[in-house]
């Protein structure tokens, strides 16, 4: 518990079926794009993160003229921190139900003020033992081009993975076999791979 | 398992089965050739690949090729975007049930259901359709790239004439004498074989080798070693049973047709020799050349309506037959009845030619005695029918330079084609060894029971061979690439399907050894139990 505690990063504030935005507790402290995170039952994949002002019709102005560094705006005004949000998006990826996982749509989207936590290695490696994820990355309507979100999800699951080059390997032949008619496609997310 | 190649991706009974290879199995390992067995959800299926390709899920990735210098792109995409297939021409079949088991492996008239499992066949499936060595069969060698026995029902292959081809140089005369080694073994047939390069009687040369054992070193007591040059044969160390000598009287109008090529006779000078025959009787051929007086030439022309040179270029003819030095007027001992004698006591009979290696000797002799043989293994068939005497035992001829006898022209009319045609009603069968198998009469070619061929490389030679035979064009690739030594493709008769393969190891001393100890074996056997 003490290990999901410690990668609790976000809080729901918006969900649907296909996916759900969460705003995070740190400002910056954002989850690399295309790493998995689960609120409740629902795992997602980062889809999709901004930071931006909580006012969305007052737009921050240019403060650092006088300053040195950068890090020296935030310490000159600490407000700062509570006028600014980082938020981010996440495509559903699966559910679990008592100990199977699923690699398609839950039955409901995640509640609103659900906490989202940051996968441990141990359940990447579950969640990513079967390529089902794949098919609804390359079928979501997503934010960013399709091709990136693949990529950048795969590299960052091989990461959990002891040997990280035989995942990829195994889950390019997965695309390959998925977008068989997409030659195109598939060659620029292998070249992303790398 | 390791021998899995792949599944069935589409399939039809003309055309044959495509087979997609899984990804662990390199298309280079894929030979054509190679047994492969179907998994169908009923019967098993066996089949031969007759070809290896490439695919691609997509034509773009042929256009704009990927970066495989890349191994991770490479890795990637093998075995998915791209993939290699076979293409399988199933054979037989063999059904699920227990009575479908005893019947053995069947003709196919069914393919395959979507993806089924193909794997390599296995040993076992191989003597499942090839059956194990035993009394009847013989191992002549091993399936391509596999080690187990290739065998041979000979009881079921003397009983059709069996063809023998392939270029020069590439086994035909190893392949024989495995095979004659065979029959003399397992069969109840016994071998007359005109040996017209020496090769097998006593000894045989190997490319680059010292000499081979044959029939008679390896058999003394089962093999009689025949001789038309007898002080060749003593040259060369052999140990012969008879000397041949050719009577003139012993040669007939029938010879002379045959000869008509060689001796470049004219159509009507074969016309001639039947008015000539009719005229002087069985010593037409001395009567012929002794005659010198013009005069009585002349009369004599006249008489028949011979035109003057046309006698001349016959004449030449019978003149280089006169030379030929096993020819005598008048023979002392009958070649024929000792021939017979031999082949009747259960002897095989090799005839060398020693130097009487020119197509004309052959061509006379070897039609000369077919053709009295024959007649009287008729006229012993049609007695035995009658029920007046028991059956003579079946005879193999062996004949080489086949072309020159079963050519479309002369077929018709000489001995050995009337043998191909009415196969084995008389007992006798061809054992045709040839390197130009489209010189051959279609109609004799069709009436073969079993083709054994090495590499052929015309294109008219290779239709010849496969006329006729299902599967034709996928067997016409498996057989372009056989090497060019010790492999061959049999298939006919004596062969549940096609299959090519290596012939079995001969000329070491172990292989002698192996060959001749079987046949020991069984005598052993026989000897101790009746």
């Amino acid at each position: 518990m003490n290990g999901s505690m410690k990668n609790k990063i976000a809080e729901v504030i918006e969900a649907s079926t296909t996916q759900f935005t969460a705003q995070c507790y740190e400002l910056y402290e954002l989850p690399p794009l295309g790493s998995l995170v689960k609120t409740g039952d629902i795992y997602g994949i980062v889809a999709h993160a901004e930071t931006t002002s909580i006012e969305p019709n007052r737009k921050p102005i240019a403060r650092g003229k006088d300053e040195a560094s950068e890090e020296a705006i935030y310490q000159e005004n600490p407000q700062l921190l509570k006028l600014l949000r980082s938020d981010f998006e996440a495509v559903v990826v699966g559910y679990r139900e008592g100990d199977r996982l699923y690699h398609y749509l839950p039955p409901s989207p995640a509640r609103i003020h659900a906490f989202v936590y940051l996968c441990v290695n141990e359940e990447v490696r579950e969640f990513s033992q079967s390529f089902g994820f794949l098919n609804i990355l390359i079928n979501a309507r997503l934010p960013v081009p399709s091709d990136e979100l693949i990529a950048a999800a795969l590299r960052q699951i091989s990461q959990a993975h002891e040997d990280g080059r035989k995942f990829l390997v195994a889950a390019g032949k997965e695309l390959a076999v998925l977008l068989s008619g997409q030659y195109e496609q598939l060659k620029s997310i292998l070249g992303r791979l790398r | 398992m390791t021998d899995r190649l792949g599944i069935v991706t589409s399939a039809s009974l003309d055309r044959g089965v495509e087979v997609r290879l899984d990804t662990p199995v390199s298309v280079e390992d894929m030979v054509v050739g190679r047994y492969v067995s179907i998994e169908g959800q009923k019967r098993r299926f066996f089949g031969m690949i007759t070809d290896v390709s490439l695919g691609v899920t997509d034509p773009r990735l042929t256009i704009n090729p990927p970066d495989v210098a890349d191994p991770f792109i490479a890795e990637v995409l093998a075995g998915t975007s791209t993939f290699g297939t076979i293409h399988v021409s199933p054979m037989l079949t063999i059904g699920g049930d227990a009575g479908s088991l005893l019947e053995g492996p069947q003709p196919v008239k069914t393919i395959p259901g979507h993806f089924s499992v193909v794997n390599l066949a296995s040993e076992q499936d191989m003597e499942l359709v090839f059956g194990k060595e035993d009394k009847e069969r013989f191992h002549i060698g091993n399936p391509l790239d596999m080690e187990t026995k290739l065998c041979l029902n000979l009881e079921e292959f003397v009983k059709r004439s069996n063809g023998i081809f392939g270029k020069s140089g590439t086994g035909k005369t190893f392949l024989t004498r495995i095979l004659l080694i065979g029959m003399l073994q397992k069969s109840r047939a016994v071998n007359l074989i005109f040996d017209m390069h020496n090769e097998y009687g006593w000894a045989g040369t190997s490319e680059g080798g010292p000499p081979v054992k044959a029939l008679k070193q390896l058999f003394q007591s089962r093999v009689a070693v025949f001789t038309l040059d007898e002080e060749n044969s003593r040259r060369r160390g052999v140990s012969t049973d008879f000397v041949v000598r050719i009577g003139y009287d012993e040669i007939e109008p029938e010879d002379m047709v045959l000869l008509r090529q060689t001796l470049n006779l004219t159509e009507l000078a074969v016309e001639a020799v039947y008015q000539l025959r009719r005229r002087f009787g069985r010593g037409w051929i001395q009567n012929t050349l002794d005659m010198e007086d013009p005069d009585e030439v002349k009369q004599l022309l006249e008489e028949l309506h011979i035109h003057e040179s046309t006698f001349q270029s016959l004449k030449r003819g019978l003149a280089t037959i006169r030379r030929l030095p096993f020819i005598e007027p008048h023979a002392p001992v009958d070649a024929v009845g000792r021939v017979l004698d031999h082949l009747d006591r259960g002897l095989n009979v090799v005839l060398e030619f020693g130097r009487y290696r020119d197509i004309t000797a052959y061509v006379l002799v070897a039609n000369m005695l077919a053709r009295r043989i024959y007649a009287q293994y008729q006229e012993r068939t049609e007695k035995a029918m009658a029920g007046g005497a028991a059956e003579p035992t079946p005879l193999v001829i062996t004949i080489e330079e086949a072309h020159k006898f079963l050519n479309p022209e002369v077929a018709s009319q000489t001995i050995f084609g009337t043998i191909a045609r009415e196969m084995r009603k008389y007992n006798v069968t061809l054992l045709v060894i040839d390197q130009r198998p489209s010189g051959i009469d279609t109609e004799v070619m069709s009436q073969m029971g079993t083709k054994i061929t090495c590499l052929l490389d015309n294109e008219r030679d290779i239709d010849s061979v496969l006329a006729g035979v299902s599967g034709k064009s996928e067997l016409k690739s498996v057989l372009a690439r056989l090497a060019p030594k010790q492999q061959a493709l049999i298939f006919g008769h004596a062969v549940p399907m096609p299959v090519a393969f290596q012939p079995r190891e001969y000329g070491s001393a172990h292989s002698y050894k192996d060959l001749v100890t079987t046949e020991q074996v069984e005598k052993d056997i026989e000897e101790l139990w009746g």
